[in-house]
């Protein structure tokens, strides 16, 4: 039987079954090549190239690769130099390139390269390339005698590191490591700005899906079970924030739970708060958590009602007339029904929480920042590199979530509606 | 609705009325007892009322007026998880993430069995149904057949005196339904439990009760034993929704006890019993089987009125033949004879006479 399946199948013509196939459907597969190419290309120009480009800006930076020359060259010939103290020679190709950028007027980019990964050094190549042109051998001394810092070994490290376009150093940065005069190492504390943020963030999403989900579930279930004319009502009372512009959204809130806004002064107006005691819901995090909840609520709400809508009645009768309770039922028999829904809509509003800006941006104040905002700073302040680095931080993240989600659920689970 | 109220009563609709909008009456003044150990099937069209009825004994849907009662108690506010009654529904209802053994131990595990007990107990389930081999598949890995004797060993293992069933057999295929239709019916006589069952199929119905209530409009139009219904239909819905049926209208020419002579509008006259006439000149409704017209004279009782008939069709049918005739003036009369070796052939256009046994003509309300 086996050995039949294995034998070479032909046509009545001879030809080989598996070539006559192919060619009886390649026809077809052009023709539905062609359908989906305009959709392949755009899916590739406008987001799969940005997103590779922002990958390779993470790693590269050549803004003092190439305007340091010689110490590029002296630094491929002594890999083992030591950062202490480096010999003349050393000095000598620093000073030369610092004439060089002085003349090319490219100081600011190559300060600002060794700035990221060793703070201060803006002024200091400044300043070095100013006087580069006046300075005479010994360099060492000399330049030492214009500032101690340039015989800092952290600053050695950072240029040696910085005379690749290639390096890990953002990634480095982004996970809150500092580079010091020996080496690579963990920051301060109060330093590790990153990693708190970026747990912040995925607690703060992870508590926001939570909210959504319980907010949720009643509503879909409504939605899926009232009769047609409410159930129509009901789905535009949802649709409709959905359609409105999400910077109305957000600041409707900030009318809504400021200081003097119309929450407060309710409150104050009923008594139930002195006018002194009006309570803080806005610019901190839990403006951010309600105005984000609210603006996630409809990507809970539609999947799971697309699942609730096709779980038949009669479930719940049988389960009823089996001798549960309704508790029991809907635990054991509703709810395990509804997983798929409620897996898709988490992973949906948790993902687009773990990202969002706008929204803290707006309400969040100092305290309700979240990781995106973080990246929109550097790149405000151009350090592409750092930003791409954070970036690609929370990508990875994210598809280690995806990954583990398909693991434990399946991603053939999921039902968007 | 003109059954006398039984002693030994298991259910009891006592004046059940139903409302859904307050406007229209879906279920109107409903009596109904049923026995203990008693097949009784709802029979009906759609939106005649059964499965409203069966809702109400079940707990699904509240009564809007009136009692129903089992086994003496009344069991209107009584939640349906507290009444202990089985249930059998038209798409399985089986629970879809849990394997065939789980769904079987849903029942025993809400009412707090012990394991052991447990699994006893599914296993004589799934053996009474022939499915112990499927403990461990998911519904969606049985067939429609072995889906349906899940849901049936699910009702029936925690041994509830009641049983009802909605349909349980619409979803199946004709071969595969009657063969069903035997395994139901012997479970109900080996067990001796209380079944109330819901279909639209009437050949269903007379098949595996005891008693068949038919419904029509909210009420029940009449409860009998099959062969009853079939055989002395008490009114003419009855007569035209069980079996296939010959339709004659003429007037009472002759009434005298239960025989009546009929007068057609052709003029022609014809024997017939009087079930719900009470006068002379009232205009009704002859209904005769086509199984039981003959037109061989030898094969009809003496003094019998016979009518000029003229074959339209034949139709071979295998086991039967079907003639189609042209009868006062009706043209879609039906005779069936059956195929026996010597039967005469009919053939379109040939003239015969037609007749019947008085007894097999019941003249009906119009």
């Amino acid at each position: 039987m086996a050995e039949a399946t294995t034998e070479l199948l032909t046509t009545a013509d001879g030809r080989p079954l598996k070539a006559a196939l192919a060619a009886a459907q390649a026809r077809a597969k052009r023709r539905a090549f062609l359908l989906v190419l305009p959709l392949l290309l755009f899916v590739l120009f406008t987001f799969l190239i940005p997103i590779g480009y922002m990958l390779k800006r993470s790693f590269e930076h050549d803004g003092f690769a190439s305007s340091a020359p010689a110490l590029v060259a002296w630094f491929e010939a002594n890999p083992d130099f030591d950062p202490a103290n480096p010999p003349e020679e050393a000095y000598a190709a620093l000073v030369q390139d610092l004439a060089r950028m002085q003349t090319e007027r490219t100081t600011g980019i190559a300060g600002t390269r060794i700035n990221y990964s060793v703070p201060g050094s803006i002024s200091l190549f400044k300043k070095g390339a100013r006087e580069a042109a006046n300075l005479t051998p010994p360099f060492k001394e000399s330049l030492v005698a214009l500032d101690a810092d340039w015989a800092r070994p952290a600053l050695w490290r950072g240029m040696e590191s910085a005379s690749h376009v290639y390096t890990a150093e953002f990634y480095k940065v982004a996970s809150d490591m500092k580079l010091t005069d020996s080496g690579w190492a963990r920051g301060q504390d109060k330093e590790r700005i990153y990693l708190y943020l970026f747990a912040k963030t995925f607690f703060v999403s992870a508590l926001i899906t939570v909210i959504c989900l319980l907010l949720a579930f009643p509503v879909a279930h409504l939605l899926a079970t009232l009769p047609m004319a409410k159930s129509s009502l009901l789905m535009i009372l949802v649709l409709l924030p959905f359609w409105t512009s999400l910077l109305v959204r957000t600041t409707s809130w900030i009318a809504l739970l400021q200081e003097q806004g119309v929450v407060n002064n309710l409150l104050v107006g009923l008594g139930l708060l002195s006018n002194d005691g009006r309570l803080t819901m806005m610019y901190n995090m839990t403006g951010t958590i309600v105005a984000m909840t609210h603006v996630l609520l409809p990507f809970m709400i539609l999947p799971l009602y697309s699942v609730m809508r096709v779980i038949p009645p009669s479930y719940a009768r049988a389960a009823r007339s089996l001798g549960a309770t309704s508790w029991t039922t809907f635990r054991r028999v509703y709810l395990p029904q509804t997983l798929p829904g409620i897996a898709a809509g988490s992973l949906l509003v948790f993902i687009l929480a773990v990202g969002y800006y706008i929204t803290p941006a707006l309400v969040g104040g100092a305290d309700g920042q979240l990781i995106s905002n973080l990246i929109a700073f550097h790149m405000s302040k151009s350090n592409w590199s750092l930003a791409a680095a954070i970036a690609g931080m929370l990508l990875a993240s994210i598809l280690l979530l995806y990954w583990l989600y398909d693991r434990l659920i399946g991603i053939d689970r999921l039902k968007f509606g | 609705m003109t059954q006398e109220p039984r002693t030994d009563a298991f259910v009891a609709f006592e004046h059940v009325q139903k409302s859904y909008d307050g406007v229209t009456l879906v279920v109107k003044d409903l009596n109904l007892s049923i026995g203990k150990g008693e097949f009784l099937t709802m029979l009906g069209p759609s939106g005649s009322g059964k499965t409203t009825c069966l809702m109400m004994l079940a707990g699904f849907e509240t009564a809007t007026h009136g009692e129903i009662k089992l086994d003496g108690v009344n069991i209107n506010q009584v939640p349906p998880h507290k009444r202990g009654i089985g249930m059998v529904f038209q798409n399985y209802a089986l629970f879809p993430h849990m394997t065939v053994a789980e769904n079987l131990a849903f029942p025993l595990e809400v009412r707090g069995m012990g394991k052991a007990d447990r699994e006893a107990k599914i296993r004589r389930a799934l053996d009474m149904v022939q499915m112990g081999a499927f403990a461990n598949r998911r519904p969606a890995q049985l067939s429609g057949g072995q889906q349906q004797r899940i849901a049936l060993a699910r009702a029936l293992v925690f041994d509830p005196k009641l049983v009802l069933m909605d349909e349980p057999l619409g979803a199946l295929d004709k071969q595969l339904r009657e063969h069903m239709q035997f395994e139901i019916k012997h479970l109900h006589e080996n067990l001796g439990i209380t079944v109330v069952y819901v279909t639209h199929d009437q050949g269903e119905a007379l098949t595996m009760s005891d008693r068949v209530a038919v419904f029509n409009d909210g009420r029940i139009q009449q409860l009998a034993p099959p062969a009853d219904l079939y055989e002395r239909p008490e009114n003419s819905f009855v007569a035209q929704f069980i079996g296939e049926n010959n339709k004659l209208l003429g007037t009472i020419e002759e009434l005298s006890g239960d025989k009546a002579l009929v007068r057609l509008p052709s003029g022609e006259l014809i024997d017939a019993t009087a079930v719900n006439i009470k006068e002379k000149g009232q205009r009704t409704l002859v209904s005769i089987r086509p199984e039981r017209v003959e037109f061989k004279p030898e094969m009809m009782p003496p003094g019998a009125h016979t009518l000029e008939a003229e074959v339209v069709e034949v139709i071979y049918m295998g086991d039967i033949l079907r003639a189609v005739l042209k009868v006062a003036g009706s043209d879609d009369f039906v005779m069936k004879m059956r195929n026996t070796l010597g039967q005469t052939r009919l053939s379109p256009g040939q003239k015969i006479k037609v007749g019947w046994h008085p007894l097999d003509a019941r003249a009906l309300d119009p």
